[in-house]
């Protein structure tokens, strides 16, 4: 188990190195960038990025320091825009907005998509099997920019039920539709996919030898079918961890909750092209270390995997 | 030692009715997706969606460019949907024809969608037919190479690059197609590695023929079937991100649209009660994500029967 | 009163292409501490009626007729009352012992359930118990192994396991599914072998069911031969020997 964490650290380390070279070289590449002069930066900016990244030193000692400030203090550098902030600034006043109700709707995600799923496979082919595919498959095609305003209109301007955005603090009627619009998707797969692999494993022989045994049907699904049907849910939690973080982004333009997502629009649009990397960045390093979560689990569930 | 005459036509017999299977095979594909009845439908749909994408134009009353500036700001009550106005789906917030905007938003997200499917399915069942076939040291590299990309979130990298590079629709294209492709090298890899130990590819070795030409003439035409039906799937997808992109300005520029900037543009005015602006292009991009899925769906169950 | 008896079983699947009739109107009787064979070929329903009387049938397989443990009608029980017959009064063995246990599970708790939820017995007893009775069927180094995952042990091992598993409650009837065709010829007869011991020793009846005619030979009372659903021959295992009507 500890050489096959300590396999899996050695493929993570290297992507995110990866990740972050591929996104300094794209800024070191920019047209209008801080490393060429065609576009005039305002005085004290421009003072905080070369007293950062040394203007003078050559590409590959600038990398370097770049990485190692990361690496060793989580420091993103200056932003480009604002003379008085630097990103790990505005990725403090975003990050707990965003984690907040990202994990919210992951786990309201996982919750209600595994227990539909597993519903609607031991009740195959009843009016909840059907309730269950039919949301799934309508979920699939209503991605989070589509709920999102769909929401907007019934909740806020028909019913005037909950405010239409902003954040307060994280109160609960700010985060209910942020959390809808941004779970029910992945939702719907975790269901579709619960139910099939449930199905599949519930056709395997030990089933019926657990059956055989004279356990309640409750713990046949609990104790013996559970485990191997939530593996490829597993596999697809990577995937969706990816989806919701890039969805978050729709969450904070539409509903104005100010997490990391606004700022890397906004910075987008003002070419602030520091804070886009810390952005990227620090996303690639949450995906790879989820993934990481997600592969030792997968050790944990199949004991052949532990080799 | 000569054939045998009577075994060689044996053979020949034998071949025939291998090609008739063949061919039957297909024949039995189209049979079985005719049967299903939502694929089907669905089909139909996706026709009227491109014939509306193609030739709605020529129907349309007025430019999509054309800003009418005596609705301007007088959107809610003047811009409803009407035949006689030749507005037929209203006009948006600048006063264009919302029609006009209509059809060519679904004709750029119908052609992002498309061509990104088909950059993933190129790169990605060569990548993966190549690492398939040659196996080993080389085959763990490349697929290693899958895996860390894919750990990797590229809808912001993409967002980063269409920022450095200037944003352009082949920008989007090849963006889009480049990010895709992970899944089907990895589906590419694995019908590869079934296949490479047929026979006719042993004969194809055996022969001496060259290891890019096996590839190329043997193995990707064995992976046409799994390959249309990932495509299938894969162009709702493509839809999806070239509206989310779009969706936060980021994507196609003005005065293009597609249907996510559209979707876009009616979210960010529909507290005026101009509801139109969101619901036509809504309308599209539902029907059309929808038809593709059920039709994706009805091709996999169609020409992989057992994959139920 | 025998211990198990069947009069006019059928069994049912619905199909997309109509009702299949798996099993057309069998009877059968064995008595405490028997051992019986079924013996056909495969799709002659001999598998059929034991998930039946299991209650173990395909979600769309029904079974009409009458099945009698011990003079209780099986076929009507509601789902808990069955699960107290399972394992407790009837212990079932199966075919292919890859894929019978449960690889994502420890042996031990394979086991140590049956117990702690049939006896109430603790965790702690349970598996001692279950130590014991792995040594019972001669699993070598029981104590330590048990807390093995099921694809460390080979083919024969595992049906071993199986049956130390089926056995663990002291059930009066064993029905071993073809407990050795998925095994190799030499590790069959140790299997059949091991059931041989187990019979005398625990006085369990076994209804043995098979394809394979050599695995009867000389270890059943009586034989009974299965052909589309129906019981073509009956009679001790010699008679059906030597005057075979049957294919």
């Amino acid at each position: 188990m500890f050489s096959f964490v300590a396999r899996r650290l050695a493929v993570a380390v290297p992507t995110l190195l990866i990740l972050v070279i591929i996104s300094f070289i794209l800024m070191y590449a920019a047209p209008g960038g801080p490393f060429n002069s065609e576009r005039p930066l305002p005085p004290e900016v421009l003072a905080n990025i070369e007293a950062k990244y040394g203007l003078d030193q050559p590409f590959w000692k600038r990398i370097v320091d770049y990485i190692w400030g990361v690496v060793a203090h989580f420091d993103f550098g200056p932003s480009f825009k604002f003379k008085d902030r630097s990103v790990n600034d505005i990725i403090a006043q975003g990050f707990p907005v965003t984690l907040t109700y990202g994990a919210i709707s992951f786990l309201v995600a996982i919750v209600v998509g595994i227990s539909l799923g597993t519903a609607a496979a031991i009740r195959q082919n009843t009016w909840l099997d059907y309730l269950a595919v039919g949301i799934s498959i309508g979920a699939q095609v209503l991605p989070n920019f589509v709920m999102a305003p769909i929401l907007l209109l019934t909740f806020t301007l028909w019913l005037g039920w909950l405010p239409g955005g902003g954040w307060n603090g994280g109160e609960w009627p700010y985060l209910v539709m942020p959390v809808i619009a941004l779970s029910t998707s992945y939702m719907a797969s975790i269901a579709r996919i619960t139910r099939s692999s449930m199905l599949e494993v519930l056709n395997i022989n030990f089933i019926r030898t657990a059956k055989a045994k004279g356990l309640p049907m409750r713990r046949v699904i609990w104790k013996h079918a559970m485990k191997p049907a939530m593996l490829p849910v597993l596999s697809y939690l990577g995937p969706a961890f990816v989806g919701m973080i890039t969805g978050s982004v729709v969450i904070d333009s539409f509903f104005s909750t100010g997490g990391i997502g606004t700022f890397f629009v906004n910075s987008a649009f003002t070419r602030d092209y520091s804070v886009m990397m810390g952005i990227t960045i620090l996303v690639g390093a949450l995906t790879i270390i989820f993934n990481l979560l997600v592969d030792v689990l997968y050790a944990w569930i199949d004991p052949k995997i532990r080799y | 030692m000569l054939p045998n005459p009577a075994k060689l036509e044996g053979v020949i017999d034998a071949m025939a009715v291998a090609e008739v299977k063949g061919r039957s095979l297909w024949a039995d594909a189209r049979t079985r997706f005719m049967r299903n009845k939502a694929a089907v439908v669905s089909l139909v749909l996706l026709a009227l969606v491109a014939a509306f994408a193609l030739f709605g134009g020529f129907f349309a009353a007025w430019e999509r460019d054309f800003v009418d500036f005596s609705l301007t700001g007088r959107n809610a009550h003047m811009g409803v949907p009407s035949i006689e106005t030749g507005h037929f789906f209203g006009t948006d917030n600048n006063g264009r024809d919302l029609y006009a905007r209509v059809v060519q938003g679904t004709g750029i997200s119908l052609m992002v969608g498309i061509v990104g499917a088909l950059v993933a399915v190129v790169v990605g069942t060569l990548y993966g037919a190549t690492a398939g076939y040659f196996g080993g040291r080389l085959d763990g590299v490349m697929m290693r190479v899958v895996d860390v990309l894919m750990s990797i979130p590229f809808m912001f990298v993409l967002i980063l690059m269409l920022v450095i590079f200037g944003r352009s629709i082949l920008m989007l294209f090849l963006g889009i197609g480049l990010i895709s492709w992970l899944d089907m090298a990895r589906i590419a890899r694995g019908q590869t590695l079934s296949i490479k130990n047929k026979e006719f590819v042993e004969v194809a070795v055996a022969t001496g023929v060259h290891p890019i030409k096996i590839i190329l003439r043997h193995i990707v035409p064995n992976l046409l079937g799994i390959v249309i039906v990932y495509a299938t799937l894969l162009v709702p997808n493509m839809i999806i991100f070239e509206s989310f992109i779009s969706f936060l300005g980021l994507g196609v520029q003005e005065p293009n649209t597609s249907l996510g900037a559209l979707i876009n543009e009616g979210a960010g005015t529909m507290q005026y009660g101009t509801l139109w602006q969101i619901a036509f292009p809504l309308f599209f991009f539902v029907v059309t994500i929808f038809a593709f899925f059920f039709v994706g769906d009805g091709l996999r169950d169609a020409l992989d029967p057992k994959d139920r | 009163m025998s211990l198990l008896e069947i009069k006019d079983l059928k069994v049912t699947f619905k199909t997309g292409d109509g009702d299949v009739h798996a099993v057309n109107g069998l009877s059968l009787e064995i008595d405490a501490g028997q051992t019986i064979a079924i013996v056909g070929e495969s799709g002659s329903g001999k598998s059929q009626t034991a998930f039946a009387a299991m209650g173990l049938l395909a979600r769309n397989g029904a079974a009409t007729g009458s099945v009698k443990f011990n003079g209780k009608e099986l076929i009507s029980l509601t789902a808990s009352e069955l699960n107290r017959v399972r394992s407790q009064e009837i212990g079932m063995i199966f075919q292919d012992p890859m894929t019978s246990l449960n690889p994502y599970m420890r042996i031990s708790d394979q086991m140590a359930e049956v117990l702690t939820l049939h006896k109430g017995m603790s965790k702690k007893q349970a598996i001692a118990e279950s130590v014991r009775m792995l040594d019972a069927v001669r699993i070598p180094d029981a104590a330590n192994r048990i807390r093995s995952f099921p694809h460390e042990f080979s083919g024969g091992m595992r049906q071993r396991i199986m049956i130390a598993m089926s056995l663990l409650c002291r059930p009066k009837l064993l029905i071993a599914d073809e407990p050795t065709t998925a095994l190799d010829v030499t590790v069959q007869a140790q299997i059949m072998q091991l059931l041989g011991d187990i019979r005398t020793e625990f006085g369990t009846a076994v209804i043995l069911i098979t394809h394979d005619l050599g695995v009867v030979a000389g270890f059943c009372d009586r034989t009974l031969v299965m052909y589309g659903g129906q019981i073509m021959e009956e009679g001790t295992t010699e008679d059906v020997f030597e005057t075979p009507s049957h294919p």
